[in-house]
């Protein structure tokens, strides 16, 4: 059936296979649209398998309002869409909405986190969420464990995590058991519109749909434009430190640091102007544990299993991008660094607007690229 | 279900050390993992997630079967070090505890 269904129409081609993809692909089928799924190989660099898996609200929005709004929609809508994708699939991808902490190391570090904080809920049009500071005594209460050199935190009562592996599985398994077709080393070379319709041209072969959502992360920049459309981007190499399982210990996600639910800690955060997936450097990492271990020094005697490297997909700005194509009707772009936070709206929320044809200004308006276009002061 | 081989030439000096606190006897020479199976101890550890049995395996530094704490350090592997007199081994349970 997969070989035979290659060359017949879809409404939607989603350009893809990431969370982004695979989500926005899930809620398209739930709108009862034909959709195809075009993906890379298992060669891919894939966000979508390195990255850190927090469903997190504190610090999102600072420099452009309307992110905090769009990121507490979809924090809130988590809970039912994992519920939803579990009655679908029987999978759990094991959402947990604690809340979560940033730590301080020192009183300067504490003081510039509440500074950011600050100019984040001053700005004009933002939704006031709330973002608490607490000190080592209060901090200490919800974390026993932290180091005497923890001087405080802010915490959000928004925050959450996820198994994002389990995440990136069950979507590909509920797509699957709505009827999309998935077709993996089927890399977009060019796109067109002919007739009324797109053409993907593929390795394999072109692929006919009526619209196209490109949710390629970094690689929108190279797709969007053939659409009308257009994604700068400046990917971000970031490391992260994997732990052997440890009983529980630690009940909230810090952002730099999260037990699984299976035990294991990740240890992460680190930030690169580089795009070499295969990277890894001991300096990094190193400091990434040495400051795990001054948050938490039971961490100290504990092994280390694994340690990795992935590009975030980033936008020029950090915030992302929802278009959609005036030369190219039909043609959408979904892009963003945070896929697993946002998978909850495009799911739920862009999914059904790309199904409708036409993007709903009131929610995704100030993400859309032109916001690149101010001009540049003499 | 092991039994050591005769040849008394390549059979090193006697080293005691404890398992879970009861003394067992090895050779000088054999590896923490050697010395369980040779000790007829079956399991070394249950698994962080299901609490499944497992015992040595590869016994070659791969498999992360024989994983034990040794002198207080969870987790070595103990095909990988050779015992010593006085060595305090303790199987291992479930997930391992941080900060010990």
């Amino acid at each position: 059936m997969a070989a035979s269904a290659v060359h017949s129409d879809y409404d939607v081609a989603v350009v893809g296979g990431g969370l982004v993809g695979v989500a926005t692909a899930w809620g398209l089928a739930r709108e009862g649209c034909r959709v195809v799924v075009l993906d890379e190989g298992d060669r891919a660099v894939r966000a979508s398998r390195g990255n850190f898996a927090l469903v997190w609200v504190q610090s999102k929005g600072l420099g452009l309002a309307p992110y905090a709004g769009w990121t507490i929609r979809s924090s809130s809508a988590w809970r039912g869409f994992s519920d939803l994708l579990k009655q679908e699939t029987g999978l759990d991808v094991c959402f947990q909405r604690p809340g979560g902490f940033h730590l301080a190391l020192s009183e300067k570090e504490l003081e510039a986190r509440a500074a950011i904080l600050q100019r984040l809920h001053n700005q004009p049009g933002i939704v006031d969420y709330q973002t608490e500071i607490l000190d080592h005594a209060q901090v200490a209460k919800m974390l026993p464990d932290i180091g005497p050199e923890v001087v405080g935190a802010s915490y959000c009562a928004l925050d959450g995590h996820v198994n994002s592996l389990r995440l990136f599985r069950t979507l590909h398994v509920a797509i699957a058991d709505r009827g999309v077709t998935y077709l993996p080393s089927h890399r977009v070379e060019t796109i067109t519109r002919e007739g009324g319709e797109f053409r993907l041209a593929t390795p394999h072969g072109e692929i006919r749909a009526g619209k196209v959502a490109l949710a390629a992360g970094n690689a929108n920049m190279r797709l969007a434009p053939m659409v009308g459309l257009e994604a700068p981007m400046r990917p971000e190499r970031g490391q992260i430190v994997v732990t052997e399982r440890l009983r529980p210990f630690l009940n909230y996600p810090v952002v730099t640091l999260r037990q699984t639910d299976e035990g294991t800690v990740m240890i992460g955060d680190s930030k690169e102007e580089s795009v070499d997936p295969s990277g890894l450097t001991l300096g990094v990492s190193a400091t990434e544990v040495e400051r795990a271990v001054r948050q938490f020094p039971l961490l100290a005697n504990v092994n280390v299993v694994r340690t990795w490297s992935a590009i975030r997909v980033m936008t020029q700005d950090g915030f992302p991008i929802y278009d959609e194509s005036e030369s190219h009707p039909g043609a959408f772009t979904v892009c963003c660094h945070s896929g697993v936070t946002l998978a909850a709206n495009h799911a739920l929320t862009v999914a059904p607007m790309i199904a409708r044809g036409a993007l709903d200004k009131s929610l995704v308006a100030p993400f859309s690229a032109r916001r690149f276009h101010v001009q540049k002061a003499g | 279900m092991f039994k050591r081989l005769a040849d008394a030439s390549a059979a090193g000096a006697a080293v005691t050390l404890t398992v879970d606190g009861k003394p067992v006897s090895a050779r000088e020479g054999d590896t923490v993992a050697a010395a369980l199976l040779a000790a007829g101890i079956d399991h070394c550890r249950t698994t962080p997630v299901s609490g499944a049995p497992r015992a040595p395996y590869c016994l070659m530094g791969v498999c992360f079967e024989c994983l034990v704490t040794i002198d207080g350090v969870g987790s070595r592997q103990g095909c990988l070090i050779p015992v010593r007199t006085g060595m305090k081994v303790e199987t291992q349970l479930g997930k391992r505890e941080a900060g010990r």
